[in-house]
């Protein structure tokens, strides 16, 4: 009996063996970059990474945004994918953070972005740490630190252009908003929507409901299908993957009953390709999150030795961080298009003012 | 005979363990990468540096814990799917608990933190064993539905009551905390804390308690035959919901060392915390034993821990998913191997 025990433990043992031998293959490499980091002085090493949040770099959306603006400002400046040049670290949960944070680190990158308000504790507490490593925390804010820059868009504006047109484009004077999680962040999306649709008709009815998610596509697909049931007809969402659901209910509902149209309206990204099916596209327009656009920008500035540290960038209309696609406005009203050219010019001089949080919070 | 079945018990976890990363590296090949690069960056992600090897312990240590949790009810005869809100019980009152008091001395609050967090994993758990010993409802379903009542309860106190309309509480204060300064330095900087050595105690406590106590010899008279337990004079009842609180409590421990060690805070979560799911694969995988539970539970943080480093060599780590899903599939089908090894036992049995 102890024979076999022991047999049985050897066995586990030797597994274990095997992995640590293994290791130490690993560790020469980790030598060979702690020695890049050193010799990392030069402008030419500079090298740029990202952390996601859950959704990972083929969400469609905001993270993905954000690694195809990393990539952009790679071709640019002649850098390659990997270890001294540009990469992304993708996290499965929230405890992946702060590990993913450090691997950056540790692989010698000299600005960090972290992409997603969830990110917030664990950028803080690292960059506190890590003086010498330059941060960005995106959609969310950390103050205090001279190697962090916060940026945050205005959501609430591109918002408010998608509520004019979704107010437009409805036959039944209903309209409803799917949100991932409350917050701060899918709060100025709702705000932002709500005050677009008013604007155009008091009457019109928002219908919200919140997920609880960024990556539930099933969920959002049952709540979408509530929503066109009680008469929903434009269906704007902020929530990540989650919208996938969205997007294929309505799908669905045009494929077997083409005569009453619904719609929905895309977030963070161009998400024209998601509505296409065999005879048209639900993207009614999908509001645009410069991402991509921020990260290269921020890299750029980084390089030249101006990174924005401690300071708080805010992209709005004025400053094309947020927009709205064309999508298939002209399709379904040409007025549309003019109405949301004003809205923008109003909002860009300041004679329309757009909530940026929802009157009531807990509008669940 | 007993001798080879024995080797048998030991070699099926290692067999799935085997079988399920050569099919994960088959599926790398079928997807066009390179299951070598895959694995040396994932054995890089976990042990290349003390960090990452801080980390590995670091993740397996609320896996311990919530795996001892479920062999506990297990044994007793059920299945304890619920572990995720017993945890997520055991976080919120530890934290609640470290935020209210954050000037009480560390000697005390990080013990009383511990109490608290067992105790609200036991009750949660309770409920579903009350239930069951009572009214005999199936406490797969219960608990499955109080996975989801503790998430929506621990939302809305992280943003209506403990905070004021934010996503995440404040971190706990250093008295709280069951991090280190030792243990920091040891592990290179991560967040590898005292749960560690909680959940190495509890392996004994446990091996003590199940195979050394009367209470823990009726537990398992219970699980292994209910009606014949009863006729021997043990109540089944009282069995049924000391099993499930214990198992509450240890998943609720689990909880802790995730809210006082790893993230030192509670945040608005979307799903019951994954180290519920995960302490069932690592039971399972463990077979119970609780020398198994630690070993696969080091085994699971090493590939969760590994896997984020695949990326790096442009392998998604849902490659690591599919390794640990297929693991737990090899163990499903334990017979099957067990049927393979008996073909060629006898030749091991002449040696």
């Amino acid at each position: 009996m102890k024979t076999s025990k022991k047999f049985g433990l050897s066995l586990l043992t030797l597994g274990l063996t095997v992995a640590l031998a293994a290791c130490g293959g690993g560790g020469g490499d980790t030598k060979s970059t702690d020695d890049a980091k050193k010799e990392d002085t030069g402008k030419d090493d500079f090298s740029a990474a990202l952390v996601t949040d859950l959704g990972g770099v083929d969400d469609k959306s905001f993270n993905q945004s954000a690694w195809e603006g990393l990539q952009a400002w790679g071709d640019e400046n002649g850098k390659e994918k990997g270890v001294g040049g540009y990469n992304y670290f993708q996290s499965d949960s929230d405890a992946d953070f702060e590990l993913n944070l450090n691997s950056a680190i540790d692989d010698g990158y000299n600005i960090i972005f972290g992409v997603g308000f969830k990110l917030q504790p664990a950028v803080k507490e690292i960059a506190e740490a890590n003086a010498d490593t330059e941060f960005v925390i995106v959609d969310e804010t950390i103050e205090g630190l001279d190697n962090v820059a916060s940026v945050l868009f205005k959501d609430h504006e591109a918002s408010y252009l998608a509520g004019i047109a979704a107010a437009k484009a409805t036959k039944t004077n209903k309209v409803g908003f799917v949100g991932g999680m409350e917050g701060a962040v899918i709060g100025r999306f709702q705000a932002g929507f709500e005050a677009g649709v008013a604007s155009v008709d008091e009457d019109i009815k928002v219908d919200v409901k919140y997920v609880g998610s960024f990556g539930d596509a099933a969920k959002g697909k049952s709540i979408a299908a509530a929503m066109y049931q009680s008469g929903v007809d434009v269906i704007f969402h902020a929530s990540g993957d989650t919208g996938q659901g969205v997007f294929s209910e309505a799908i669905d509902l045009m494929n077997t009953n083409p005569e009453n149209p619904v719609w929905v309206i895309g977030v963070d990204r161009d998400q024209e390709d998601e509505g296409a099916y065999d005879g048209g596209n639900v993207t009614l327009t999908s509001t645009l999150k410069g991402v991509g656009t921020a990260v290269q920008d921020i890299a750029n500035k980084a390089l030249k030795g101006e990174f924005p540290g401690g300071e708080i960038m805010n992209y709005g209309l004025a400053e094309e961080g947020v927009d709205l696609t064309a999508g298939q406005l002209d399709d379904v009203n040409p007025d549309i298009k003019q109405l949301v050219e004003d809205a923008k010019k109003g909002i860009i001089d300041g004679t329309i003012e757009v909530p940026d949080a929802p009157e009531k919070p807990d509008a669940q | 005979m007993n001798n080879s079945s024995r080797i048998k018990a030991l070699a099926v976890p290692v067999v799935s363990v085997l079988a399920g990363l050569i099919l994960g590296a088959v599926i790398m090949v079928v997807s066009g990468y390179s299951p070598v690069e895959g694995y040396q960056a994932m054995l890089r992600g976990a042990f290349g540096r003390t960090y990452n090897i801080g980390e590995v312990f670091r993740s397996a240590t609320p896996l311990i814990l919530t795996g001892l949790g479920f062999s506990v009810a297990s044994t007793a005869g059920f299945f304890n799917i619920g572990l995720a809100g017993q945890a997520l019980a055991g976080w919120i009152s530890a934290i609640w608990l470290a935020l209210t008091f954050p000037d009480l001395p560390k000697i005390i609050l990080v013990p009383l933190c511990i109490v608290i967090g067992a105790l609200a994993g036991a009750l949660w758990a309770g409920i579903a064993g009350f239930f069951k010993a009572q009214f005999g409802t199936s406490e797969v379903i219960v608990t499955i539905m109080l996975n989801y009542t503790i998430l929506y309860i621990s939302n809305h106190l992280v943003r209506y009551v403990l905070t004021d309309n934010k996503d995440a509480t404040p971190k706990i204060s250093e008295n709280a905390s069951l991090r280190t300064e030792f243990l920091r330095n040891l592990s290179g900087g991560s967040r590898l804390n005292m749960g560690l050595f909680l959940a190495l105690i509890m392996i004994v406590v446990i091996w003590i308690f199940m195979k050394k106590t009367t209470v823990g010899f009726e537990m398992r008279a219970v699980g292994m035959n209910p009606f014949a337990s009863e006729y021997a004079g043990m109540s089944a009842k009282k069995n049924i919901v000391l099993a499930m609180m214990i198992s509450g409590a240890l998943a609720g421990l689990g909880g802790v060392v995730e809210g006082l060690g790893t993230f030192e805070n509670l945040y608005i979560l979307d799903a019951a915390p994954a180290i519920g799911f995960d302490g069932m694969a690592v039971s399972l995988l463990g077979g119970g034993n609780p020398i198994g539970i630690l070993l696969s539970a080091i085994l699971f943080g090493t590939l969760k821990t590994g896997g984020l480093k695949m990326s790096s060599v442009d392998i998604p780590n849902e490659i690591v998913d599919v390794v640990v899903a297929s693991i737990i599939f090899f163990i499903g089908i334990s017979f099957a191997i067990r049927y393979i090894m008996d073909k060629f036992s006898p030749k091991k049995g002449e040696v």
